[in-house]
C-alpha cells in the first residue's frame, strides 16, 4: 500500500514564540480512515493547516501520495481537500458559485464544474439552496456546503478538521455514511473530532497529538486493547453518605445515588456485585462512564501532563 | 497544460470579482457617476464659467481628464482593496490558498478584477462628460496606455493595502488620507504651472500629476509634464509593486501565520 501522506519532522513556532509543533512524524496509507485526536491546543489543526498551506512550517516535509509539498506544489495540492472546522465561504455568496469558483480554483473548466457542483450538492442535499445566499443556511448545511466544496476538484486525500462539530445526531450519522462511502470508493480520509465516538465508529487507525508530538500512533483495534480498566457508572436504590470501600476496586461517589467504579478488565464484573451486595448496596441500572476510546484518550493525555498538572 | 490550468483560475477570480462588483453596482458604479456628474454641473458649468480658460481650454474642458483619472483611480483602488480585505476577513481566502493556484495567479486576478472596474467607471464618467462638453481624443494609444497603466497601479496598491489592514479601519485610512489629497493635489482641477515654484516642485513629487496630466495629454493634447519620462516612471512603479506585492503574497504576509 502507498502512502498517502507523509509528515517528516513537522514543526512550527509562531511568531509569538509558541512552539505548537515540536517536530511531528506520521504516516498515513492510501485508503485509510485515519483520525487525528488531541486535546485543545494540542496541534491538530496547526498540523492540517501546514498541509493545506494555510501555515507556514518552520520545519520538515509534506508529501501527499509522493509529491512534496514545496517542491511540487501543484500536484500535492490537486489531490487534497480540507474541510475546516470554522465556515470560511464568502457568505454572500451563492452556493452554487461557492462550489463552481472553488473548481475554477483548480483548474476544472465551467462545464465540468456544474456537472461536478450538481453532483455533490445533491448528494449532499443542498440542491435546493443552490440559489441561496450561503449566510441563509442552518449550520448543519454550512458543514455540509464545505465537504461538498472540498469534494468538487474530486481529492484523493480528504481532510476534515472536526466535520460534524454543531451538527445533531441525524445528520451527524448521515454524514458519517456519507464519508463511509467515500473511504469504501477509495478515498483516503483524515478527521479530527471531539466526539471520540466518531473516531471509535469510523477511522482504522489513530493518532494522538498533545502539546505538539504524537503520543500514540496505532491501530484503533491495538489502542482499545491497551485499555486496562473501565468505568461504570452505577444508579443507587438508596442515597449513601459516603463511598464504600471496596477491595481492589476504585469508587467515587458522584452524589449520594450515583457511584462510579473502575473495574480491571481481567477481573470479572460479578465480583463488583458480590462486593455491593456485601455492603449492603442495591444497584437500579448500570452503564459505561464513557467510550472506550475517551478513556484511553485522557489518560494517554494525562501521562503526557508536566508534573503539578497542565495549563 | 499547466498554463490552461492557471488560465482557468485567473478567469475565475476575474468573473468572480466583475460579478460582485456588478451585484452591489448600487455601491459601486452608482456613487462615482453621481459624484462626478456634480464635479461638471459645479466646477465646470457654475464655477467653471467664470474662471474662463484653463491651459488653452475652457475649464470644463480642463476638469474632464482629471474627473476621469480620479474615478479610475478610486475605483481600481477601492475595488480591490475591499474585495481582497472581505476574503481575508471571511477567511474565504483560504479556498485560494488550499488550490494549487499560484500567487501570481491570485494577484493577476485581483488585479485585472480592480482594472475592470476602474475602466468600467471611467467609461461611465467619460460618458456623462459628453452631456457637458464635447472630446476629441488627440493621441489614443497614450490615452489606453496610461488609463490602463494607471488602473493596473491603484489596484497593486489597493492589494497592498487590503494585505497589510487588519480591521475595516485600515481599508479606509489609506484612501482617506493619501489618496484623496494626493488625487486633489494632482492637477485634477489645475494646471501646476499656476502654482508659485516651490509648490509646483512640490507638485512634481506627487506622482498622479503625471498621470492625470499624460491622459490629459491623451484627450487634449496638452500636458504640464514630459510624457515618454512620465510614462516609464509610471511603468517602472508599476513594475515596482507588483513585485513587492507578489513577494508580500508568497510569503503569506497579512494571510499565513
Amino acid at each position: 500500500m502507498s502512502a498517502a501522506l507523509v509528515l517528516r519532522d513537522v514543526r512550527k513556532t509562531y511568531a509569538n514564540g509558541v512552539e505548537a509543533l515540536k517536530g511531528i512524524s506520521l504516516e498515513v496509507q492510501a485508503g485509510d480512515f485515519f483520525a487525528l485526536l488531541g486535546p485543545n491546543g494540542a496541534g491538530k489543526s496547526t498540523t492540517i493547516g501546514i498541509i493545506s498551506s494555510l501555515v507556514n512550517s518552520s520545519g520538515g516535509s509534506v508529501e501527499v501520495f509522493g509529491y512534496d509539498l514545496d517542491r511540487e506544489r501543484v500536484l500535492a495540492k490537486q489531490r487534497v481537500g480540507v474541510v475546516p472546522q470554522e465556515f470560511n465561504f464568502n457568505q454572500f455568496e451563492k452556493v452554487f458559485d461557492i462550489l463552481i469558483a472553488q473548481a475554477g480554483f483548480y483548474g476544472i473548466p465551467a462545464a465540468k464544474a456544474a456537472e461536478r457542483a450538481e453532483h455533490y450538492l445533491r448528494k449532499l442535499g443542498l440542491w435546493d439552496k443552490r440559489e441561496s445566499q450561503s449566510r441563509m443556511l442552518s449550520g448543519g448545511m454550512k458543514r455540509r456546503l464545505m465537504i461538498a466544496r472540498a469534494l468538487v476538484h474530486e481529492p484523493d486525500l480528504l481532510i476534515l478538521d472536526e466535520p460534524t462539530a454543531g451538527v445533531d445526531i441525524e445528520l451527524r450519522r448521515s454524514m458519517w455514511d456519507f464519508l463511509i462511502e467515500l473511504n469504501q470508493q477509495g478515498k483516503t480520509i483524515i478527521l479530527t473530532t471531539h466526539y471520540l465516538e466518531e473516531a471509535e465508529s469510523l477511522c482504522r487507525r489513530i493518532a494522538i497529538i498533545d502539546r505538539g508530538q504524537i503520543v500514540e500512533n496505532t491501530d484503533m483495534k491495538s489502542l482499545l486493547e491497551k485499555l486496562d480498566v473501565e468505568t461504570f457508572v452505577l444508579d443507587l436504590a438508596a442515597p449513601l453518605g459516603e463511598a464504600p470501600s471496596l477491595k481492589g476496586l476504585e469508587v467515587r461517589l458522584r452524589d449520594a445515588r450515583t457511584l462510579e467504579v473502575a473495574v480491571p478488565k481481567t477481573r470479572p464484573l460479578n465480583d463488583l456485585f458480590v462486593a455491593l451486595g456485601e455492603k449492603g448496596i442495591s444497584v437500579l441500572s448500570m452503564r459505561n462512564k464513557s467510550n472506550r476510546l475517551e478513556e484511553l484518550f485522557l489518560r494517554l493525555v494525562e501521562r503526557n501532563l508536566p508534573a503539578g498538572g497542565g495549563a | 497544460m499547466k498554463v490552461s490550468f492557471q488560465w482557468v483560475a485567473f478567469h475565475t477570480i476575474v468573473a468572480k470579482e466583475i460579478r460582485r462588483f456588478v451585484r452591489i453596482w448600487p455601491q459601486t458604479l452608482l456613487p462615482p457617476a453621481i459624484t462626478m456628474t456634480l464635479y461638471f454641473v459645479i466646477f465646470g458649468n457654475l464655477i467653471g464659467s467664470r474662471i474662463g480658460d484653463m491651459g488653452g481650454f475652457d475649464y470644463m474642458q480642463f476638469i474632464v481628464p482629471g474627473l476621469v483619472m480620479m474615478s479610475v483611480i478610486q475605483n481600481s483602488y477601492g475595488n480591490v482593496v475591499s474585495s481582497f480585505y472581505s476574503t481575508k476577513f471571511q477567511r474565504s481566502i483560504e479556498e485560494m490558498l488550499v488550490s494549487p493556484m499560484s500567487a501570481t495567479t491570485i494577484l493577476l486576478g485581483y488585479i485585472a478584477g480592480g482594472v475592470a472596474r476602474g475602466l468600467c467607471v471611467g467609461v461611465i464618467v467619460t460618458l456623462l462628460s459628453l452631456f457637458f462638453t464635447h472630446l476629441q481624443v488627440q493621441h489614443i494609444l497614450v490615452t489606453v496606455l496610461v488609463v490602463l497603466l494607471t488602473a493596473v497601479l491603484f489596484a497593486i496598491a489597493g492589494f497592498i493595502n487590503a494585505i497589510f489592514a487588519n480591521k475595516f479601519d485600515d481599508v479606509a485610512i489609506i484612501p482617506t488620507f493619501v489618496l484623496t489629497p494626493l488625487t486633489y493635489l494632482g492637477g485634477v482641477f489645475y494646471s501646476i504651472d499656476l502654482l508659485p515654484e516651490f509648490w509646483r516642485m512640490v507638485s512634481l513629487l506627487n506622482p498622479v500629476v503625471y498621470m492625470v496630466n499624460v491622459f490629459r495629454y491623451g484627450l487634449l493634447g496638452v500636458s504640464d509634464v514630459n510624457v515618454v519620462a512620465s510614462l516609464a516612471a509610471i511603468v517602472m512603479f508599476t513594475g515596482g509593486l507588483f513585485f513587492w506585492a507578489l513577494w508580500l503574497l508568497k510569503r503569506g504576509v497579512g494571510i499565513r501565520h
